[in-house]
């Protein structure tokens, strides 16, 4: 009811920005955390050089993929007002057992794509539990964590290897776009370009179908929403199952990069991808946030691992505690912008 | 109107919750072209036997046939492949989304590229039109709209598909009667173009003027259908309460007027006002007075309210309580001053879904306390009591989820959390939402009790005549300004304050539009 105002005449300069701005209030995390990333790079540059190069911004992406496969899937969760805490076990799970089969002689497409079914199948189970069994997603997703960790435990405790002339690793070979002077060239994977086919597909998915609407709807008010006539268990299912693939898939760009994989690959990643994709500006409760904004979290941590491997003088240690200085800020943000909501 | 088939024929319906029998054998006949009212108390099972036939709750027993074929539909979107939109009684929209999505939802225009934006807001807008808000954006925010105006864009919802059958359950209870009567127009509309509609409320006029047909329900038990005029409202209203109107005299009687003591007033308030909100303003409040607060929609009212709880922060002006200076700037102060507030917005700002009714009746009382002190059990079980008798909350249970009550039972329950405060100053915005007549008359008559004994009461409500029956003195509010302040009594009702409302500013010819444009702007 802020916005009620006494007077008619037609809003000029700045009461007209205010009034963009309160009409797009939303974007506001999203557009701190594009900032952020800005200043990081600013200050990286000014302070260790080398930063704003080709090779190091291609190396950010190329080493955060998977990472941002991840958060784009859990963007989709969290959008509904839940969350999966799966993501990481099942990539530990998906990728063991994928380089397994490989080297056992499967063919490796084939296994790699029974990769990606298996984080189906854990994001179909977790949308199971959640939708018909009424479990909370915390612990359903919890429930498939362990599940997921302790099956890549059965299946090898040690590094699984890829065989060197796997045709998957050439998921992971770099390409060269742009040949620059000395090493600062233009390089992209294969697993970069999945990445990108990803984020543009769910965005199209948020924002210009009704299944994407339906999950925003979800996440504003679940009650509502079904009131409304809108697919709700469905949508709630899809969700889980999204996440759920994207991790299977995230599994295959990261073990054709890595070349081997192991049981106690992803511990934490959940957790990343979670940061990533609120410092992005998803509203852990919900009905608020962009997928665009979970790649700039995801870039955002990426980068602060980089700064952090420059200085030198920050033990690696202090790398947790710094992601969550930063996601305290954005919480804090996000509560603020929630109240001006409101009123 | 003529007796053709009905569209939609329940038969023999039957509910069980847990521990209620909330319909037991009911039938309804909604006609294509008719208007049908669904009348029966607070729990009557209005809302269950609306749910059923959409789908939200299974039924028990019984049948129901939509076009002579037996149907069971599976819930909102069955129900709408099936031609039947349906409003249900809380306003049920995200707050998260724009206006036009709100309204579009589920019926995005789509194009080669997915959602067309444009087309569906366009759309969207050209629904809104319908009822009389084409001046929203639909493109604003949902949250940024009043309660009243949300109910309005729930509405518009239920019109963007074609549909055979309407269903709104309580569309009114908080509009004021330039909307109702916009609302009515569009209602009339769809009936002459053959639509059947079903219509619930708890104002008797409303009834009268709209509906062709009545079905009463009284204790989750069909009690007739009847042609409207066939039934005179005595009549109909025993029918709803099973017992002699003569309980319900109280509503038209006009109690006595308090005379006000010559003591400084409880609460002044001078020049109070905040940007965007309310004009500089002042207002006083005497112990054992009600003072009432009229006005239409997004004249301030609320935005009043909120001040002087300190809900909102007043920019200017300043308050004294007692001859003392006051600040007042956050309800928790408010609420340390004996000052309690009733909010109009039951769902968000008022009950608390899974807690029991008795947890949700003490809240205040037990926040006014602090949380270190929880309040003994024994004196719990005596303020329920209390309010739940006192305010005839049913079914009296008070360790049933507060979720689980009807619509107007919830209501009780956030009046009585306030009461039980004990408040010295109590503001009441929409206390009767939702709520049946007889009960009506019931709390009415409780808050002029209150105010006898000393209470002092802001008392605010969009349907004017309940504000003249209740106050003492009325405040006129029209573009979040005070436009006069005029003596309870005899020469005081409900029209001669609307023409207060009209005259001002006649010669200044937007003053006329200024109340719905400054909602959007
Ligand atoms: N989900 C539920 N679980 C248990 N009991 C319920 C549920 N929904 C409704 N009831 C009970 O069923 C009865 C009928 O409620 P209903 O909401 O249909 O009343 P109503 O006629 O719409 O009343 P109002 O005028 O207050 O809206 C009430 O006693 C209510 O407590
Ligand atoms: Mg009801």
């Amino acid at each position: 009811m802020s916005t009620l105002t006494t007077t008619r005449t037609e809003p000029t300069g700045a009461r007209a920005l205010a009034k963009r701005l309160s009409l797009h209030l939303d974007t506001l995390p999203t557009a701190a955390a594009v900032a952020i990333f800005i200043g990081m790079i600013v200050y990286g540059e000014a302070a260790y050089g080398r930063i704003v190069q080709f090779n190091t911004l291609s190396n950010l992406l190329i080493n955060n993929a998977h990472l941002i496969i991840l958060a784009v899937g859990l963007t989709f969760v969290i959008l509904t007002g839940g969350i999966d805490l799966s993501v990481g076990a099942v990539i530990a799970f998906s990728s063991v057992a994928g380089v397994m089969l490989m080297n056992a002689g499967w063919n490796p497409w084939l296994a790699v794509l029974l990769m990606v079914l298996i984080g189906t199948a854990f994001g179909a189970a977790s949308g199971v539990l959640v939708q018909h069994f009424h479990v909370q997603p915390f612990i359903a997703t919890l429930a498939m964590m362990f599940l997921g960790r302790g099956l890549a435990s059965i299946l090898s405790t040690v590094p699984e290897r890829l065989a060197d002339d796997s045709p998957v690793r050439s998921l992971g070979a770099q390409i060269k776009v742009y040949d620059g002077p000395k090493v600062n060239d233009v390089v992209l994977t294969p697993g970069v370009i999945i990445a990108a086919v990803v984020v543009v597909a769910a965005f199209f998915v948020l924002h210009r179908t009704r299944m994407g609407r339906t999950v925003y709807a979800i996440g504003g008010s679940e009650q509502s929403a079904a009131l409304m006539g809108l697919p709700v268990a469905a949508t709630k299912m899809w969700v889980y199952i999204i996440s759920g693939t994207l991790s299977g898939l995230a599994a295959v760009v990261y073990t054709a990069r890595l070349g081997s994989a192991q049981n106690i690959t992803g511990i934490g990643w959940e957790l990343d991808a979670i940061a990533a994709t609120v410092i992005g500006g998803t509203l852990l409760t919900g009905g608020a946030g962009f997928v665009l904004g979970s790649v700039v979290g995801a870039l955002v941590l990426g980068l602060m691992n980089v700064l952090i491997t420059r200085d030198g003088g920050i033990p690696p240690e202090a790398t947790t505690i710094i992601t969550g200085g930063i996601l305290l800020v954005f919480v804090l943000l996000q509560r603020a912008v929630l109240a001006r909501r409101r009123e | 109107m003529s007796e053709s088939l009905p569209i939609v024929e329940m038969a023999g319906i039957s509910i069980s919750f847990p521990g209620v029998k909330a319909l037991d054998e009911v039938g309804l006949r909604l006609f294509p072209g008719e208007v049908h009212t669904l009348m029966g108390e607070n729990g009557a099972g209005k809302s269950t036997l609306i749910k059923a036939l959409t789908g939200v709750y299974r039924i028990d027993e019984g049948e129901i046939r939509i076009s002579g074929e037996p149907r069971l539909l599976g819930g909102t979107a069955d129900a709408q492949h099936a031609g039947i939109s349906t409003v249900y009684q809380e306003v049920n929209l995200c707050s998260n989304l724009t206006i036009g999505e709100n309204v579009m939802l589920g019926h995005e225009v789509r194009g080669a590229a997915g959602i067309n934006w444009r087309a569906t807001h366009r759309a969207a807008g050209e629904t809104l039109e319908k009822l009389g808000l084409g001046h929203l954006n639909p493109k604003q925010a949902l949250a940024t709209l009043p309660l009243a105006v949300q109910q309005l864009v729930a509405i518009s919802r239920s019109m963007v598909a074609q549909c055979k059958v309407l269903i709104l359950d309580e569309p009114t209870s908080s509009l004021d009667a330039n909307e109702v009567e916009q609302l009515f127009t569009v209602i009339r509309s769809l009936r002459d173009q053959g639509v059947a509609i079903l219509f619930v409320s708890h104002f008797l006029d409303q009834v009268y003027a709209i509906s062709d047909r009545l079905t009463v329900l009284r204790n989750g038990r069909f009690e007739g259908e009847y042609r409207t005029h066939e039934l005179d409202r005595a009549q109909l209203i025993s029918k709803m309460i099973g017992k002699d109107v003569d309980a319900l005299k109280s509503l038209d009687a006009k109690g006595a007027r308090r005379v006000r003591s010559d003591a400084a007033p409880l609460y002044s308030a001078k020049g109070i006002g905040r940007k965007g909100a309310i004009e500089e303003i002042d207002i006083d409040l005497h112990r054992g007075e009600v003072v009432g607060l009229a006005g239409l929609l997004g004249s301030g009212r609320t935005e009043l309210a909120r001040l002087i709880y300190g809900a909102d922060r007043p920019d200017t002006g300043e308050v004294t309580m007692n001859d003392e200076k006051a600040e007042i700037t956050s309800p928790a102060k408010a609420l340390a001053r004996r000052i309690a507030f009733s909010s109009e917005n039951r769902r968000d700002e008022g009950i608390i879904r899974d807690l029991s009714v008795r947890e949700n009746l003490i809240l205040a009382v037990q926040a006014r306390r602090g949380w270190a002190r929880p309040l003994p059990r024994r004196e719990q079980d005596a303020i329920v009591e209390k309010y739940v008798s006192a305010l005839g909350v049913r079914p009296a249970d008070p360790e049933r989820p507060i979720r689980l009550l009807s619509g107007g039972n919830q209501q009780k329950v956030l009046l009585g959390r306030w009461l039980a405060t004990e408040p010295d100053i109590l503001i009441l915005d929409e206390p009767t939402r939702g709520i049946d007549i007889g009960a009506k008359a019931e709390i009415q008559e409780y808050v002029a009790g209150l105010a006898d004994d000393g209470l002092s009461v802001l008392f605010i409500s969009s349907e004017i005549e309940e504000v003249v029956r209740q106050s003492d003195r009325i405040v006129v509010l029209k573009d979040h300004r005070k436009i006069a302040e005029l003596e309870g009594g005899q020469g005081v009702s409900a029209e001669s304050i609307v023409n207060v409302i009209a005259e001002d500013g006649l010669g200044d010819p937007s003053a006329d539009t200024a109340v719905r444009e400054e909602v959007t702007t």
